[in-house]
């Protein structure tokens, strides 16, 4: 099966950053039809297309609209441009390539939700799409594709874009509310939901770059014609992030549904240096990871990567070869989750830093064989037990790292190196980052 | 003691007025003031932008102290960071890092002798297809080797 050129039709075209080179090849037509349309036959196109949240859970897109309450009470949407799930780089292409895109997707599904204020919140880090977007807003201004009186509609639209400062949490939708009214960025007790209490206690929508950007072609061809790409539950294309030890690392687009074993073998071009696959991680850090056969067997799509026991999420696909060791791997992602924990509640603050701690304790040598059995114990206590979805998050990779690679964690444990390695773990790495 | 600039005084006066709360503002003042002051917050940074926000000092200082990107202590003219996260770590990072560290004669977190760099590892800057990499000030460097990465840093006035 090969890749589609969908979302990322144009992207291979400089000009298609900017106002002119973007209205050349189809821009803001979509943005004028969808205006003259009745905002609620945009919401329910949007639904019958099956679009779901292409951040992470998944969510179905429509739905979450639908949720807002019935009034005219004021409204925002909040574009999730905060990627920070290791091994995701989809957004920060979509808002370099393609503003316009991300804007005019915006734009429509405002006017589907009667809002008259977006954010764009962008991680601090990510300097050129900050500047993009804000190009492109600037541009669309003055062509009046916002302000007053979009396109003689009577619509008025005002977007702006927030630049966060270095938070993985800022990425969870109510972490990044708590963000954008300035204060530390952490999340919130749902229910309210955002979409009945978010920004200021407003109703608000928070959706991903790319869920936005694809309102956009549903518009152009209908829920229908949106649906040629994908499965029955998850519909269309999506934009994935492959790396680690592939040939060909990259954003690719391809149909819901796609192999997992073309990704890696066909487009990814195989693994490097003529090693063997031996684990990948299929949707961002947080989603548990497959052995080689399990992954050579998956789908990329939401309801064939759960059968598997793990996740789509941002569609992050990690891929790590036979010379990795998977403690260290482990270590790795353990020390992010407890870096990254907001430290609001138990479980996480106190569970991440003892699962960091313990990992750390077997690769240094030091770990007992029931340090294994406590990894998992600390890991199982931290699920479910939070506001937000990060405890979780990090508990998965855990359970899933040391039950499908148990034979690793117990050899370092033994014999005090690496498995895979054949030596003792040295190093620096893991002893300071940056401050904080 | 520390004073904003009339430029940035202003710039944070317009910050003030650009959201539908002053709190919003908070973020953006914080890097308006961290440009201002050799690139760190220090206490009395708080203090100023707590004068001309007219919030209390503890909004300011808790937000300052929950994100990375604003740094609590002097770092060197030029912050190199290098992304450790597990893509990344795949293909070198760590070693990476350590070359980099070895090379400039310092330590993770450390000024340089000379005040010009500070080598920081720090978590996922979304460039995993393009790993290892690194980011000086607002630039990301991608597909690094050792010798690439001390060209560019060498390079760095």
């Amino acid at each position: 099966m090969s890749e589609v050129k969908y979302l990322t039709e144009f992207y291979h075209l400089p000009e298609f950053k900017g106002l002119e080179g973007y209205k050349k090849n189809g821009g803001y037509v979509q943005l004028a039809k969808a205006l003259k349309m009745q905002p609620q036959a945009i919401i329910d196109e949007v639904k019958a297309s099956g679009l779901r949240g292409r951040g992470g859970a998944g969510f179905p897109t429509g739905m979450k609209w639908g949720f807002l309450p019935k009034n005219d009470e004021p409204r925002y949407l909040l574009c999730n441009a905060d990627e920070g799930e290791p091994g995701t780089f989809k957004d920060r292409m979509m808002m370099e390539k393609a503003p316009h895109q991300l804007v005019e997707g915006m734009i429509i599904s405002a006017f589907a939700i009667n809002c008259k204020k977006s954010y764009i919140y962008v991680r601090g880090e990510y300097d050129d799409s900050i500047n993009a977007l804000e190009a492109a807003i600037q541009e669309a201004y003055k062509a009046g594709y916002l302000g007053k009186n979009i396109l003689g509609s009577g619509f008025d639209h005002d977007m702006d874009v927030y630049r966060g400062a270095g938070a993985y949490i800022c990425g969870e939708e109510t972490g990044m509310i708590s963000s954008l009214e300035g204060l530390k960025g952490q999340p919130k007790l749902k229910p309210p939901f955002p979409a009945v209490q978010g920004y200021l206690k407003k109703p608000t929508i928070v959706n991903n770059v790319e869920t936005l950007a694809a309102v956009k072609y549903i518009m152009r061809d209908g829920a229908a014609g949106y649906r040629k790409y994908g499965t029955e539950k998850s519909a269309g294309s999506k934009l994935f992030s492959l790396s680690g030890n592939v040939n060909k690392p990259g954003n690719y687009e391809v149909p819901l549904g796609y192999p997992l074993k073309d990704m890696i073998n066909g487009l990814g071009g195989g693994i490097k240096n003529g090693r063997k696959l031996k684990a990948v991680i299929p949707g961002g850090s947080s989603a548990p990871v497959l052995t080689a056969e399990e992954a050579l067997n998956a789908n990329l799509d939401y309801e064939n990567l759960a059968a598997a026991g793990t996740m789509l999420g941002s569609g992050a696909i990690i891929v790590i070869d036979d010379s990795k060791c998977m403690v260290e791997c482990l270590a790795n992602l353990t020390h992010f989750y407890h870096h990254e924990s907001c430290g609001q509640c138990t479980p996480c603050r106190e569970g991440t830093g003892w699962a960091d701690k313990i990992v750390h304790s077997i690769l240094s040598g030091k770990g007992r064989l029931q340090d294994i059995e406590l990894l998992v114990k600390v890991a199982d206590n931290m699920k479910g037990r939070t506001i937000c979805a990060l405890s979780d998050a990090a508990a998965l990779p855990i359970i899933s790292f040391v039950t499908k690679f148990r034979d690793e964690f117990e050899y370092f444990v033994r014999e005090g190196k690496s498995k895979v390695k054949g030596t003792a773990y040295k190093g620096h790495a893991y002893a300071a980052t940056a401050s904080h | 003691m520390f004073q904003l600039s009339p430029q940035g005084k202003e710039k944070v006066l317009a910050e003030l007025k650009r959201y539908e709360s002053r709190q919003s503002a908070v973020l953006p003042a914080l890097y308006i003031a961290q440009a201002e002051n050799k690139g760190y917050i220090s206490p009395e940074v708080i203090k100023e932008l707590s004068r001309v926000m007219e919030l209390p000092e503890a909004n300011i200082n808790e937000v300052c102290t929950f994100y990375t990107m604003y740094n609590k202590e002097p770092i060197g003219n030029h912050h190199v960071q290098v992304c450790r996260t597990l893509s990344c770590m795949l293909n070198g990072a760590k070693e990476l890092s350590e070359h980099i560290c070895s090379q400039l004669g310092t330590h993770l977190g450390q000024k340089t002798k000379d005040g010009k760099f500070t080598v920081t590892e720090v978590e996922c800057l979304g460039s995993c297809g393009t790993a290892p990499m690194m980011q000086i000030g607002d630039k990301y460097y991608e597909n690094l080797t050792h010798e690439s990465a001390m060209n560019i840093i060498r390079s760095l006035k």
